[in-house]
C-alpha cells in the first residue's frame, strides 16, 4: 500500500527526517510512537504535501505512485488522509460546504459524479451521527470555537465521508477524555478493511488498547530504531523513551 | 456655478414644488450649499482616491428624470425572499403602487401623503443631522429632493413589522437622477428594522442615484438598519447615512456595496447626549472595473459611548475600494470606547484599496482600537483544505468566501442572511443550492 524508502526532510534548514523506512500492506494498522521532537509529525506532514517540509531524499509510494511530486490535493484524491493534530479553524466557511467540496474534489478524481446536495447533506448526517458530533457543527464555520474532543471527530468524520486508502493519524488522542478517545478508537475501527492501512502517530500507549495495531514502530532522532508486535507500546509505556533514543544515537555514530 | 451644478440642480423645476413649506425651504438652502460647493476632484481631500470623471465627464450629463416608472416584470428583484415587511418600492424614483404593500402602514409614509401629524415630525427632524456644506451630495439631495420617506416610531412602540424601502432603476434611453431620500425617526424608547434596498435590473444602467437617509434615533431607542446596494455595473451612487444619537440609544447597521460605476457613501454618526452604542459593519465588493468607496466619521461628543465598526472588503479584476474611517473623539467625550476594523482582499494584481483609518483622540481616558490591513489568506487554512482533495485554487475562493461570509453570520435578520448569501455564493462561484443549507 504504502511504501516509504530512506525519507530524508528538513524545516528551515533544520533536518527532521533522517532517512526513515516502512512498509505497509492493505489492511495494516502500524502504530508510530516516539519521543516529543522526533519527528513523528514531521512524517505526516511531510506525507500530506505540507509546503513548509523540505524532502531532500528518498521516496514515499502510494500502490506504486510517487506521492511526493505531488500537490497536496492530488495526495488526497490519491486516497491519502492526514487527521491534523492541530485541526485549523476556518471561520466563515461551513463544515457543510467544506466537506461537500472535499467529497466532491474526492469523487471527481475517482470518475464519480458530485453527489446532489440533499443526498450529501443526509451523508453528512450519518456521520454526525456515528461521531456523536450534533447536526448543528455542519452548520458552523469549519472547526470554529469547537472544543478540543470536537475538533478530532470532526476528522474522524472526513475520514469517514472520504473512505481513503490510507490514513494517517497525527497525535489525534493527545489531550482527548477518555469518551472521545473512545468515540476516535471507534470512527477508525469501523473503518478498518482490508483495502485499507493506517498509521497511528501517538505519544502515548492509552489509544492502542483501543485500536490494536499490527505493528508499533519507534521513532527516534528522525529515524525508526526500533519495530516490534503491539506488546512494544506496553513496554514503552514502562520504560520510557530513553533507552532508545541513546541506542539511536549510539548507532548513527 | 457650473454647468455641471446647474445641470444637476435642474431635475427639479418649480411645478414639482412640494406642498410641505419644510421641504421648499430645505430646496432653497440644499440649492444654495450646493452652488458654493465646487465639484470634487482628486485634490479634495475627502476624494482624493475617488474620481468623479465617469460621472463629471458624462457628455449628456444626468441632469433629468426618468422617462418611464414602468413596474414590469421587477417584482423579482423588488422582493426580498421570506422578508415580512411593510413594503415601499419606487421604480426610477416614482412610487409604485403595483410592486409596494397594498395597504398603508400608519409608520411609514411618503412626505407627500403626510398627515398634518407627521408633516410637523417631517417638519422638525428633516435635515437636521446633516451637514451639508460637508457633503456636497447632501446638500444636492437637500435641492431636489420633493418627495421622500418617513418611518416614525412612536415613543415605547416596539414595532415588529420589518419596513423595506427599495429603489429600483430601469435602462432610460438617457442618462438620468433619481433623488431619494428616507427620514427615520424613533422616539424615545421605540425599536424598528429597516431595510433599504437598491437594485437595478438591467447590465446597462445610466441612473445617478443620489440617497440621502437621516436617521434620529431617539433615548433608549433602538434602530437596526440594513442598507443594501445591489445595483448593475453601470449604476452611479451617491449619497449616505446622517444619524444623530439620542441618550442610551442604540444603531445597529449593515452596509452592502456589491458594486457599481461609482459609489459614494458617507456614513456619518454623532453620539450627541451620552450612553449610545453603534454598531456598523460593512461589507464592499467590487469586481471588473467598479468602484466604491465608503466614508465614515463617528463624532464621539459626549462621555460613554461606544463605537464598533468592522468593514471587510474584496477587490477582484480591475476594481478599486476607497475605505476612510475617522472616529473623532471630543475633549468631553470621557470612557468612550471605539474599534474600528478594517480588512481587504485584492484577488487580482489589478485591483486597489485605499484605506485609511483616521483617530482624533481629544479626550484622555478612552480606549480606541483601529486596525486596516491588506490581508492574506491563510496559507494553514489553505493547506487544509488542500490536504482534502480541494484544489489551491478553489481553496483560496472558498476562503474569500468565508472572509466576508463570517460577517453575515451575525445579521439578525435571516431573510437578509439568505438573499445577500446567494449572491455572495454566485460571486465566488460556491454552490448556491447547498448555501440553502447552512443559514
Amino acid at each position: 500500500m504504502l511504501t516509504i524508502k530512506d525519507l530524508k526532510a528538513s524545516v528551515e534548514g533544520k533536518d527532521i527526517l533522517k532517512g526513515l523506512n516502512l512498509d505497509i500492506k492493505p489492511g495494516e494498522i502500524h502504530a508510530i510512537m516516539g519521543p516529543n521532537g522526533a519527528g513523528k509529525s514531521t512524517l505526516g506532514n511531510v506525507l500530506a504535501g505540507r509546503d513548509d517540509y523540505e524532502v531532500t531524499n528518498g521516496s514515499a509510494e502510494l500502490e506504486g505512485t510517487n506521492l511526493l511530486d505531488m500537490e497536496a490535493e492530488e495526495r488526497a484524491r490519491l486516497g491519502l488522509f492526514l487527521a491534523f493534530q492541530y485541526p485549523v479553524e476556518i471561520p466563515g466557511v461551513s463544515n457543510l460546504e467544506f466537506l461537500k467540496a472535499s467529497v466532491d474534489s474526492v469523487r471527481a478524481a475517482q470518475g464519480k459524479d458530485a453527489l446532489d446536495s440533499v443526498t450529501f447533506l443526509k451523508l453528512a448526517r450519518a456521520k454526525c451521527k456515528l461521531v456523536n458530533l450534533d447536526q448543528s457543527f455542519l452548520k458552523r464555520g469549519v472547526n470554529e470555537g469547537f472544543s478540543g474532543g470536537e475538533k478530532k471527530r470532526n476528522e474522524i468524520m472526513q475520514m469517514m465521508l472520504l473512505e481513503p486508502k490510507i490514513c494517517i493519524l497525527d497525535e489525534t488522542d493527545s489531550g482527548l477524555d477518555i469518551d472521545a478517545l473512545q468515540v476516535v478508537a471507534e470512527g477508525v475501527n469501523s473503518l478498518r478493511d482490508p483495502n485499507r492501512s493506517f498509521i497511528i502517530v501517538t505519544h502515548y500507549q492509552r489509544l492502542l488498547d483501543y485500536i490494536v495495531p499490527d505493528f508499533v514502530h519507534v521513532l527516534a532522532n528522525g529515524k525508526i530504531v526500533k519495530s516490534g508486535g503491539k506488546e512494544l507500546a506496553l513496554e514503552l509505556e514502562e520504560k520510557g523513551y530513553a533507552w532508545l533514543e541513546d541506542a539511536a544515537e549510539n548507532g548513527a555514530d | 456655478m457650473t454647468d455641471f451644478h446647474n445641470g444637476l440642480l435642474a431635475v427639479k423645476s418649480d411645478e414639482s414644488n412640494s406642498s410641505l413649506s419644510a421641504i421648499t425651504a430645505l430646496n432653497k438652502s440644499g440649492a444654495e450649499s450646493f452652488l458654493q460647493q465646487e465639484i470634487p476632484t482628486r485634490k479634495t481631500e475627502a476624494w482624493k482616491f475617488t474620481s468623479l470623471f465617469n460621472f463629471t465627464s458624462n457628455e449628456e450629463g444626468y441632469g433629468r428624470l426618468a422617462e418611464t416608472h414602468s413596474a414590469a416584470g421587477l417584482d423579482g428583484i423588488t422582493t426580498i425572499p421570506a422578508l415580512d415587511a411593510q413594503r415601499l418600492v419606487f421604480v426610477n424614483g416614482q412610487y409604485s403602487e403595483e410592486l409596494s404593500s397594498n395597504t398603508a402602514h400608519k409608520n411609514v409614509v411618503r412626505f407627500s401623503q403626510a398627515n398634518e401629524a407627521q408633516q410637523a415630525i417631517i417638519a422638525d427632524n428633516l435635515g437636521t443631522a446633516i451637514e451639508q456644506e460637508k457633503h456636497i451630495f447632501a446638500a444636492l439631495n437637500n435641492a431636489i429632493t420633493t418627495d421622500g420617506v418617513l418611518v416614525h416610531i412612536e415613543k415605547n412602540e416596539q414595532l415588529k413589522t420589518n419596513i423595506q424601502i427599495t429603489h429600483i432603476t430601469t435602462p432610460q434611453a438617457k442618462p438620468f437622477t433619481v433623488a431619494a431620500r428616507l427620514l427615520i425617526v424613533l422616539e424615545t424608547g421605540a425599536t424598528a428594522t429597516v431595510v433599504e434596498h437598491f437594485a437595478s435590473n438591467d447590465d446597462e444602467q445610466n441612473c445617478f442615484v443620489n440617497a440621502i437617509t437621516e436617521v434620529k434615533v431617539g433615548d433608549n431607542a433602538r434602530l437596526n438598519h440594513y442598507r443594501l446596494q445591489l445595483m448593475q455595473e453601470g449604476s452611479i451612487q451617491m449619497g449616505g447615512v446622517h444619524i444623530d444619537l439620542g441618550r442610551d440609544a442604540n444603531y445597529d447597521s449593515f452596509q452592502l456595496g456589491l458594486g457599481a460605476k461609482i459609489v459614494r457613501n458617507d456614513i456619518n454618526l454623532n453620539h450627541n447626549v451620552g450612553g449610545s452604542h453603534c454598531e456598523i459593519v460593512g461589507v464592499y465588493l467590487p469586481q471588473n472595473k467598479q468602484l466604491i468607496d465608503f466614508h465614515s466619521n463617528i463624532e464621539h461628543k459626549v462621555a460613554n459611548c461606544t463605537t464598533n465598526e468592522v468593514f471587510r472588503g474584496i477587490m477582484a479584476d480591475k476594481s478599486k475600494a476607497v475605505f476612510n474611517g475617522r472616529i473623532h473623539i471630543h475633549p468631553d467625550a470621557q470612557k468612550t470606547l471605539a474599534g474600528l476594523s478594517n480588512k481587504n482582499l485584492l484577488l487580482s494584481n489589478d485591483a486597489t484599496i485605499n484605506t485609511k483609518p483616521e483617530l482624533e483622540i481629544y479626550a484622555d481616558d478612552v480606549r480606541c482600537a483601529h486596525g486596516a490591513t491588506i490581508a492574506q489568506l491563510d496559507e494553514q487554512a489553505r493547506f487544509y483544505l488542500q490536504s482534502r482533495g480541494i484544489s489551491a485554487a478553489e481553496a483560496d475562493v472558498m476562503l474569500s468566501f468565508g472572509f466576508i461570509n463570517e460577517l453575515l453570520e451575525n445579521l439578525e435578520l435571516d431573510a437578509i442572511r439568505n438573499l445577500i448569501r446567494p449572491l455572495l455564493a454566485q460571486r465566488f462561484g460556491r454552490d448556491e443550492e447547498l448555501m440553502k443549507h447552512i443559514g
